[in-house]
């Protein structure tokens, strides 16, 4: 499998949780954390992303940015 | 260009073309259509553009998005026309938008009659759209004048970055007069590249945001200071007006537009008769020539101002003479004029008071 | 091995901005959508945006390019103005189903019939977001709005209007498709027709108009997930997703 992150721009985040929903490997969760707006930030929680930036692609407040491993 | 003889309509529209304006947005209604119809067939001559708006709720929200690139726009309409500009007016006011608008006034009120009235006096200078905003309003009195105050409202709107209106009853878009149109000084000038819309590279990629909305009071009320600063320096140097025979007048008749051509005749013939009868004629409706009302002579006993509607300017007299002397109304509305005999009439009833 | 960055913040999003969308709305996508359209194809310093009345009045504090408003429907009237005096610079409106189904549903018709060069992006959310929840002309039948309570009714509200079959119909605009942001699979076909008409507009082409079938979680009384769950089941079979004229 390809190797991927995600990088979470906390301060933008609106935990409106679309992005969970739509990761095929599950690995984004909403976290514990309170960001200044009030929100509580969504976070990769464990490995196992594959970089396909379907969360970014999704996320109404561009909080996302991806990266890939290529080998 | 010598001395030709003109209808006022097409005076006004080729006097704006020599201004350089290169794009107008139109609407038909009477009595101005000779305005736009100028402008389809002679714009393209000069390298610009007529568009048919399908409404003057279109047409004006054209000029604004045609004033914001700083390029001189203008479009021209008849009162229920205006009415429905209104609220473009007010953005293009709140959005510091230079803008030319072209009023060709008609009885009143609502759909009225397309013949000649001055019934738009308050709706042009006390406002019309929302807010607190300002247009500069310029009457016209003769075709001349026409060309010329179409002329300054393309500087005054640049300058000021505020919409004008050039508010001409339909007598003086309907006559014809002989006329000199020259190109403006100004007409090649470059837009104003600092604010002007479409030049983000120009500035370095810094962008330029043309707003009336600010959601939080602070910086709106902020806006509105920065606003009334400038229509004050608006009204510190933008006042004009004409005085004829006031020095030794007992009676002054105070009107604009086709009404000051008509009393002017009226002094004429009354002064023949030896009374002392003089004329102030406002060509800025707004601001207001209230200094030239403030050195008015003590001599005065009285004011007429004679109007093509109910009685629109007399409280603006009122308050530009701190109330120094009587004011009386005399107009008529529904197309008709005051005849000269009629003025003449008032002011020997007012006289022999 | 190397890291390469896939997915990065636009460029032309404002830099350090956070917008006033609600959680979950997709006016966010369909600006980012924009946003990466106009980096994509260079014009950042060439674009001017015409902001509506609604939710997006403050579109412009999100896209870092010239702005101009708009009165509430006018926005392809300003843009008409804009693209005849700048015809060598990329006009778009970005208009909610209030601002131009509804008031300004005069203006985007001719704006359409004269073929003018421009882009339209249209945010189809079936609700009046800004004011509250008030019934649109978009809502659906039955749709429960604050101005229709028990739902809309055909018989008092007429029926929902679908803006890009009637637009099709006119022979001058050229390209016409209606897409929705509710999944990853969707909203990367929506980038592409954004992005197709701006392109259209830069060829010269002429009226491109965008519908953007999108959510409004707060006015629809549901959480995020659930409503492009809903758009999805319920939007988007009156809605159809497509292309309804192209200029080729």
């Amino acid at each position: 499998m390809p190797k991927g992150r995600v990088e979470i721009h906390e301060k933008y985040c609106k935990s409106c949780g679309l992005c969970v929903a739509v990761c095929p490997t599950k690995v984004l969760r909403i976290s514990e954390k309170t960001n200044t707006k009030g929100y509580r930030p969504v976070e990769q929680f464990k490995e196992g992303c594959i970089g396909c930036a379907l969360c970014a692609v999704t996320c109404p407040d561009a909080a996302i940015e991806v990266f890939k491993t290529e080998e | 260009m010598g001395r030709v003889l003109m209808k006022g309509t097409e005076a006004i529209a080729e006097a704006a073309i020599q201004a350089g304006c290169k794009f107008f947005f139109g609407y038909p209604i009477t009595p101005q259509n000779e305005i736009p119809e100028y402008m389809s067939a002679h714009l393209p001559e000069v390298g610009g553009t007529y568009v048919q708006a399908e409404s003057e709720v279109a047409s004006i929200n054209m000029v604004m998005g045609g004033g914001a690139t700083g390029y001189r726009v203008m479009t021209s309409s008849s009162s229920p026309g205006i009415s429905l500009m209104s609220e473009g007016i007010s953005y293009i006011a709140g959005s510091e938008i230079p803008a030319v608008i072209v009023n060709v006034m008609r009885a009143g009120p609502g759909l009225g009659g397309i013949l000649p009235g001055q019934a738009d006096y308050l709706q042009s200078t006390k406002g019309g759209g929302n807010g607190d905003y300002n247009l500069i309003v310029l009457a016209p009195s003769t075709l001349q004048e026409c060309v010329d105050l179409t002329q300054l409202s393309f500087e005054l709107a640049q300058k000021y970055r505020n919409p004008v209106m050039v508010a001409a009853d339909g007598f003086m878009g309907q006559m014809m007069e002989a006329v000199e149109i020259h190109p403006s000084a100004t007409r090649d000038d470059p837009a104003d590249t600092t604010w002007g819309l479409g030049f983000m590279g120009e500035r370095g990629g810094k962008r330029s945001h043309l707003h009336s909305l600010f959601l939080t009071p602070e910086p709106l009320e902020a806006h509105n200071r920065r606003l009334q600063e400038k229509y004050g320096r608006i009204k510190e140097t933008e006042q004009r007006c004409e005085t004829y025979h006031v020095e030794d007048a007992e009676l002054l008749i105070a009107a604009y537009g086709t009404t000051a051509r008509i009393s002017r005749s009226a002094v004429n013939n009354l002064r023949a008769e030896g009374l002392k009868v003089g004329m102030i004629r406002p060509i800025t409706l707004w601001p207001y020539p209230t200094d030239a009302f403030q050195a008015l002579p003590d001599g005065i006993r009285h004011i007429l101002v004679a109007e093509m509607n109910a009685g629109q300017m007399i409280d603006d007299v009122k308050v530009a003479t701190n109330c120094r002397y009587p004011v009386s109304f005399y107009g008529r509305t529904g197309g008709f004029a005051p005849s000269v005999k009629e003025i003449e009439d008032e002011c020997r009833r007012l006289l022999a008071l | 091995m190397s890291e390469v960055k896939i997915y990065a913040r636009p460029v032309s999003w404002m830099p350090d901005v956070s917008s006033h969308y609600c959680p979950g709305c997709g006016h966010g996508i369909a600006h980012r959508l924009v946003c990466e359209s106009i980096d994509e194809l260079g014009i950042q310093n060439d674009t001017i945006g015409v902001a509506s009345v609604g939710c997006s009045a403050m579109i412009y504090d999100y896209i870092d390019i010239d702005y101009c408003e708009a009165p509430h429907g006018r926005a392809p009237a300003v843009a008409t103005g804009l693209k005849t005096v700048r015809p060598d610079k990329i006009v778009f409106t970005y208009q909610g189903d209030g601002d131009l189904a509804s008031i300004g549903m005069g203006e985007i018709v001719h704006a359409a019939n004269r073929g003018q060069n421009i882009t339209v992006v249209f945010i189809n959310n079936a609700i009046y977001g800004m004011t509250g929840g008030q019934m649109a002309p978009t809502t659906l039948l039955g749709q429960k709005a604050t101005t229709c309570p028990l739902g809309r009714d055909e018989k008092v509200n007429g029926y929902p209007i679908r803006v890009s079959e009637m637009l099709a119909t006119l022979p001058a605009p050229g390209y016409i498709a209606r897409v929705s942001v509710a999944q990853p699979k969707y909203t990367i076909k929506a980038k592409a027709a954004i992005k197709k008409a701006f392109q259209n507009q830069i060829d010269g082409k002429g009226f491109s108009l965008v519908e953007v079938l999108s959510s409004c979680p707060t006015n629809w009384g549901m959480r995020p997930v659930e409503s492009f769950d809903w758009l999805i089941s319920t939007m988007m079979p009156y809605y159809p997703l497509g292309t309804f004229k192209d200029f080729d």
